[in-house]
């Protein structure tokens, strides 16, 4: 046997494989592209499953009474539980609305009336009846809503317009729209 | 005696024990291929592997606590309701009222802690003695995965009982999870992305705004199905891999 001929043999073997190895690389694509489709497509739709359409949970805007039920200087701690927000009523008169949640790490700090200060019962964060931090590990003053008078002249809170306390900034000079003068 | 005789030859006994356990080499080694649950293990180990002071045994106490907070677990879901209403009564009805109740709380919670510690330490021995070296990288790794089951176990267990303690360790570990960059609302450019509470991987994790009942069910779902069986699957893979990448590590071992 020539080593032409040997050549041209193979050649022949190669041909006839050709076809069948193509198919089975093809086969080979679409069955393992389709089981990974089928796998990602299923993930993606987990994770969306894990966002509800509805939520049970508190409307962000609610009415907290009228003005004159709040006396000035006074923290008002009862919508902490279901709203998680305090209504201050400053002894100038105005009005805000503050995020009971510490800026530290989330938790719900408690308004001490004896001291005059919030303070948080999980690192020990304090801060004054403005929000502002004094103590503890907050890295910047607790964040305020948005509140205003609804037309049956109750005060409305909405927990959608945020005021961000900054480090170092008093909010009651950097936000003078998170006051409410009645 | 020979009754015994009787039943050990009858079809039924021959049926589940194929062979008679004759304590020869070839039988001993039989007896673990022939098993589904001990095949898992080597079939014959170094002297080696059961000197104490050199693997401290705590990969088996961690299997060993995994089965008893199994168990534990396993009874303390028929009186524990996951919902905001019930579950912190549950619990104190189990301390209280239920039978062995308050024993099953406290081992389920002490094993639990063990199990965290005991995890910790077998990680330890395993990185001095150099044991997540070649050939055993693959093994290491499923070994994080399994470290962080058991953190995830740990973690999730822990709002369970619906008491102060949990819930706002809750708050703030998820809280964390919503500093994460690109995708929790506190995090690196989430203004830019338009990320807020209700659309961030902490809404993933708690199934709302706040740690409120859908939390308290999530946890427990993950705590009490998702978490074990993949932690179940990973350990049979951990200990198969023990047994093909040579066995349990040894001071003899090359």
């Amino acid at each position: 046997m020539s080593e032409n001929e040997l050549t041209t043999d193979q050649h022949e073997v190669e041909e006839l494989q050709v076809e069948p190895e193509k198919r089975r690389d093809f086969l080979k694509v679409i069955g393992w592209g389709g089981i990974a489709g089928f796998i990602a497509v299923n993930l993606a739709a987990f994770v969306r499953f894990l966002y509800p359409r509805v939520l049970f949970e508190p409307p962000t805007t609610f009415k907290v009474g009228n003005p004159a039920d709040f006396p000035p200087g006074q923290v008002n701690t009862q919508f902490i539980s279901k709203f998680g927000t305090w209504v201050v009523r400053q002894s100038d008169g105005s009005f805000f609305a503050m995020e009971a949640k510490c800026t530290h790490l989330g938790c719900t700090p408690n308004w001490l009336e004896a001291q005059q200060k919030f303070k948080c019962p999980c690192h020990g964060s304090g801060y004054y009846i403005t929000g502002f931090n004094f103590e503890g590990p907050a890295p910047r003053p607790m964040d305020r809503y948005k509140i205003s008078i609804a037309e049956d002249g109750q005060l409305l809170v909405d927990k959608s317009i945020k005021f961000k306390g900054m480090p170092g900034e008093d909010s009651n000079q950097l936000y003078p729209q998170s006051l409410l003068r009645v | 005696m020979k009754m015994l005789d009787t039943i050990k030859r009858s079809v039924l006994w021959r049926s589940i024990f194929r062979r008679e356990y004759k304590d020869t080499p070839r039988n001993r080694a039989l007896a673990i291929f022939g098993n589904i649950f001990m095949h898992l293990h080597p079939v014959k180990i170094r002297d080696s592997a059961v000197k104490l002071r050199y693997t401290w045994g705590m990969g088996g106490i961690s299997l060993f606590s995994f089965i008893i907070l199994t168990v534990t677990g396993f009874l303390l879901m028929f009186y524990y309701h996951p919902s905001v209403e019930k579950a912190f009564w549950d619990m104190k009805d189990l301390e209280f009222q239920v039978p062995y109740g308050i024993f099953l709380r406290n081992l389920h919670r002490w094993g639990a802690h063990f199990m965290v510690i005991v995890v910790w330490l077998h990680m330890f021995r395993v990185f001095m003695t150099g044991s997540y070296k070649s050939p055993r990288q693959f093994n290491w790794t499923i070994g994080v995965i399994l470290l962080v089951l058991t953190m995830l176990l740990s973690f999730t267990g822990y709002l369970l009982p619906w008491d102060q303690l949990g819930l706002w360790a809750i708050v703030v570990g998820t809280n964390m999870a919503a500093g994460t960059p690109l995708l929790g609302f506190e995090g690196p450019f989430s203004e830019y992305l338009g990320i807020t509470p209700y659309n961030d991987v902490r809404f993933a994790i708690l199934g709302g705004s706040t740690v409120g009942g859908n939390a308290l069910l999530r946890s427990y779902v993950w705590h009490c199905v998702v978490i074990p069986l993949v932690a179940v699957v990973l350990m049979a893979v951990h200990f198969w891999r023990v047994r093909k990448d040579g066995g349990i590590s040894g001071p003899h071992s090359s």
